[in-house]
C-alpha cells in the first residue's frame, strides 16, 4: 500500500474493563466519569470513542500520561485486547472479524510488537528470539536462521546472537526485541514505551537507529510514549490521551502551538519550542518569480494568492515583495528602484528554530525559507518566529 | 457425657449407604480395576527388579554421578556415596532399592498426571476454584484413610501402596505447576501470542520453559512426600524399608526400626540434594533472577 494511505482506521472504540462491560456502555456512552463509573458499577474505562486514522508509512505517536490508556489502545490494533464497541479497520478489513487462524496469521506476518520491558524468552538464545516469529510461523530452519541474521546485523547486534537476553545490557536486549519485532517483515510495527526502561543516552541512540530503520523501511509505525520529547522526535503525527479520551491529534508543532485545550497546553508547556519547531512549519508560504520578468503586472496577480513574492536571481532568492510592501500602489515604485528593497537571508525548512537565531540577529533582511538549498517554500517574519517560541496560552 | 451431641441425623445408615456403596463399587469393578492396573504393577517389578539385581556398586556409582551432574559439586556426590555405603553395611539394600523403585514409580506417575492437571488449572480460574479445596483436603486428609478404599478395591499389595502413593504425592506437582504457570511474566505470554503463538505453541515456547524451576521444586516436594509415604505404604503391603520399621515396631526391635529408619533419611537426603541442584542449575540456565 502506498505511503500516505489510511492503515489503521479506528472508528469510535470504546473500551471498558469489569464484570459486564456491556450492561455500563450507555452509561459511558452518555459520558460518566472514570471515577463515577468505577465508584458506583466497579467498572473501569480504558478507551472512550476513540477514532484515528493512521497513515501508510508514518511514525504515529500515542502519547498520555500513565493510565490515560495507551497500551490499552495499541493492543487492540493486533487485538491482544477487543473493544467493547467500536470498529479497527487494518488496510480497510475489519480486524476483529478474523477467525483465530486468520488472527494468528495477522499477527505473524501483518503486525508485530516490540515491549516495554522488551518480554524476551529467556531460555532462547538472542537469535532464536530473533526468528521466533518466523519459526511459530513454520518457516524453515535454515531460512529463518539467514532471516534472523539479517535482523541481528541491522540492529547491530551482530557477535551476540548465541548469547542468552539476561547476558545482554537492556539496551542490547531492546535491540534484540526490535530485530524480532523486524525479523517478521510486516509491515505495522506496534511499539509500546519500548525505550522507557533504558537509560537517556541508550534511548537517544535507540531512538536515532529508529529513525534510521524507519528512513529505510517505510513501516506504519505505532509508537507509545509519555515522554514529550520522544514524541516529537520520532513523531509525524501525535495523539494525546487523557482518560481514556483522544484530546488532539497532529503534527508536533501543530500541538505545541496550539494546543487543543488546558491539558494538552500544560502537557507541552515545559517543551523547549526553539529545539523542536522547525522553521517550515511556521513559515508562510510564497510565490517565486525570476527577477527578470517581474513588472506590476506579473507580480499583483502573484500577491493576490500569496501574501510575498520572492524574486530569484541565478535561482537564488535575491529579494522578497510582501503585500503590505506593494499596497497603495506602491508596487511600480519598489521595482523601479531595488535597492531599497531588503536583502535575503535563506533558512531551511526543516532547520529548527533554534538555528534560525543567528539569522534574526542585527539586520533587516527578509527571512526566506528554503528547500533543497535554494527553492523558496515561504517566508518568516521575525516576530513570528519569536511568538511561536512563546506560549499561547498561559 | 452428661450433655451428648444431639442426633440430627441417623449416621448408622448414612455410614451403611456408604460403605455399601463402595462395596458395590469393588463388586462390581474391582476385577477390571485391577487388570487395568496390571501394567504398572509390571513396570514398578521390574523396575525393583533391576535395581535389586544391579551390583550394589554400580548403583552406587550412578547416583552419585548423577547427583555430581546436577550439583557439579564432588563433595555432594561424596556424601550420596557415603550415604549409599551405609545403607548396603547395615544390611538394608534389599529393602532400600524396593523403596526407591516405589518412590522413583510413584513420583513419575505423579508427575505424569500432575502436570497436565496443573497446566488445566491455571488455565481457568473456575478449575483453580475447584481444584485448590480439593488439594487442600487431599493433603490434610490423614494418610491412612487413603489406604482403606485402595485396600478394598485391590487387595494388600503393591498396587494400593502405590496409588496411595500418588494420591498422596500428587499435590504439590499440581499446584506448583498450576502456580508457576500463572506467575510466568504476563508480558512474555503477551508477547508470544502477538507473534501468532497458538495456545499450544504458547504452553510449550514460553510458559513451561519458563514456569519449569516452579515446577521442578513441586517434583521435589512430590519425590519427598513419596519417600514420607512408604512406611505407611509398607503396612498395606508395599514392602521396603517401611516394612522394616514395621516388623520393628511389631517385634519391638529398636535397631531395626532405627536402621530402616536412617535408610529411609538418607535416601530423602539424596533424592532432595538431586532435585534442589538439578532445580538451581536450570534456573541460571533460564538466567532467571531467582
Ligand atoms: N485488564 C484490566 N482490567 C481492569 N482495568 C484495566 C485493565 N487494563 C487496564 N486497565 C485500566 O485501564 C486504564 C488504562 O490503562 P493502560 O494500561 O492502557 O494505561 P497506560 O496509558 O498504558 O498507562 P502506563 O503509562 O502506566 O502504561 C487504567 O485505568 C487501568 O487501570
Ligand atoms: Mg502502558
Amino acid at each position: 500500500m502506498a505511503n500516505g494511505e489510511t492503515k489503521i482506521a479506528v472508528r469510535n472504540i470504546y473500551k471498558v474493563f469489569g464484570p459486564d462491560p456491556r450492561a455500563v456502555m450507555d452509561q459511558v456512552r452518555a459520558g460518566v466519569s472514570k471515577t463515577e463509573l468505577l465508584e458506583k458499577t466497579g467498572h473501569v474505562i480504558g478507551i472512550r470513542d476513540v477514532s484515528l486514522d493512521i497513515k501508510a508509512g508514518e511514525t504515529f505517536v500515542v502519547m498520555g500520561l500513565s493510565g490515560s490508556g495507551k497500551s490499552t489502545l495499541i493492543r487492540h490494533f493486533n487485538r491482544l485486547i477487543e473493544p467493547t464497541a467500536g470498529q479497527i479497520l487494518v488496510d480497510g478489513s475489519d480486524v476483529l472479524e478474523l477467525s483465530a487462524g486468520a488472527l494468528r496469521d495477522f499477527r505473524r506476518h501483518k503486525v508485530s510488537m516490540v515491549f516495554q520491558r522488551f518480554a524476551l524468552l529467556p531460555h532462547k538464545t538472542v537469535l532464536e528470539n530473533v526468528i521466533y516469529g518466523l519459526a511459530i510461523g513454520g518457516t524453515g530452519k535454515a531460512q529463518a536462521r539467514d532471516k534472523g541474521m539479517e535482523q541481528i546485523e541491522l540492529v547491530g547486534l551482530a557477535g551476540f546472537e548465541n548469547q542468552y537476553p539476561k547476558q545482554l545490557s537492556g539496551g542490547m536486549q531492546q535491540r534484540v526485541g526490535l530485530a524480532r519485532a523486524l525479523a517478521t517483515e510486516s509491515e505495522i510495527l506496534l511499539m509500546d514505551e519500548a525505550f522507557s526502561a533504558l537509560d537517556p543516552l541508550i534511548r537517544n541512540d535507540m531512538q536515532d537507529q529508529l529513525k534510521d530503520l524507519q528512513a529505510r523501511l517505510h513501516k506504519t509505525i505505532v509508537f507509545i510514549t509519555h515522554d514529550l520529547d520522544e514524541a516529537l522526535r520520532l513523531g509525524d503525527h501525535i495523539a494525546i490521551l487523557k482518560d481514556g479520551e483522544l484530546r488532539q491529534v497532529g503534527t508536533g508543532p501543530e500541538i505545541l502551538l496550539d494546543p487543543a485545550d488546558d491539558y494538552v497546553d500544560r502537557f507541552v508547556r515545559d517543551v523547549n519550542r526553539a529545539r523542536v519547531v522547525t522553521v517550515g512549519s511556521i513559515a508562510q508560504p510564497v510565490s517565486s518569480i525570476a527577477a527578470g520578468e517581474a513588472s506590476v503586472e506579473t507580480l499583483r496577480p502573484l500577491l493576490e494568492e500569496s501574501a510575498a513574492v520572492v524574486l530569484m536571481e541565478e535561482g537564488r532568492p535575491r529579494f522578497v515583495i510582501t503585500r503590505e510592501m506593494a499596497a497603495d500602489g506602491r508596487l511600480g515604485g519598489l521595482l523601479d528602484n531595488t535597492v531599497t528593497l531588503p536583502g535575503v537571508v535563506c533558512v531551511d525548512e526543516l532547520a529548527m528554530l533554534e538555528e534560525s537565531f543567528p539569522s534574526l540577529t542585527g539586520s533587516n533582511d527578509a527571512i526566506v525559507v528554503t528547500k533543497a538549498d535554494s527553492i523558496p517554500v515561504g517566508v518568516v517574519a521575525r516576530k513570528t518566529i519569536l511568538n511561536a517560541m512563546i506560549r499561547h496560552r498561559a | 457425657m452428661s450433655d451428648p451431641f444431639p442426633e440430627l441425623i441417623d449416621t448408622r445408615s448414612l455410614r451403611i449407604a456408604i460403605d455399601d456403596g463402595f462395596n458395590w463399587i469393588v463388586a462390581h469393578y474391582g476385577e477390571p480395576l485391577e487388570i487395568a492396573f496390571l501394567p504398572i504393577l509390571r513396570m514398578l517389578i521390574a523396575t525393583e527388579d533391576f535395581l535389586q539385581w544391579l551390583p550394589w556398586y554400580v548403583v552406587l556409582i550412578a547416583l552419585s554421578a548423577l547427583t555430581y551432574l546436577a550439583s557439579r559439586s564432588w563433595k555432594t556426590a561424596a556424601g550420596t556415596a557415603v550415604m549409599l555405603f551405609v545403607i548396603g553395611v547395615i544390611g538394608i539394600w534389599e529393602p532400600a532399592m524396593a523403596t526407591v523403585a516405589l518412590m522413583l514409580i510413584s513420583t513419575l506417575l505423579a508427575v505424569v498426571i500432575g502436570i497436565p492437571i496443573g497446566v488445566t488449572m491455571s488455565r481457568s480460574n473456575t478449575m483453580q476454584s475447584v481444584a485448590l479445596p480439593v488439594l487442600d483436603i487431599m493433603q490434610t486428609m490423614p494418610i491412612f484413610v487413603y489406604l482403606i478404599p485402595f485396600v478394598m478395591l485391590f487387595g494388600p499389595g503393591k498396587i494400593p501402596a502405590l496409588l496411595a502413593t500418588i494420591v498422596f504425592a500428587i499435590p504439590p506437582v499440581i499446584r506448583l505447576t498450576n502456580l508457576g504457570i500463572r506467575h510466568v511474566d504476563a508480558e512474555v505470554t503477551e508477547a508470544v501470542t502477538a507473534f501468532g503463538a497458538t495456545p499450544r505453541q504458547r504452553l510449550f515456547t514460553a510458559q513451561i520453559p519458563l514456569a519449569m524451576p516452579t515446577i521442578m521444586a513441586g517434583i521435589n516436594q512430590t519425590t519427598m512426600m513419596a519417600l514420607s509415604m512408604v512406611v505407611i505404604a509398607s503396612m498395606i503391603g508395599a514392602g521396603g524399608l517401611g516394612y522394616q520399621v514395621l516388623q520393628g515396631i511389631q517385634r519391638l526391635e529398636v535397631s531395626r526400626g532405627l536402621f530402616a529408619g536412617l535408610g529411609i533419611v538418607f535416601l530423602a537426603i539424596i533424592f532432595d540434594r538431586i532435585a534442589q541442584s538439578y532445580g538451581r542449575r536450570m534456573q541460571q540456565h533460564l538466567n532467571i533472577e531467582s
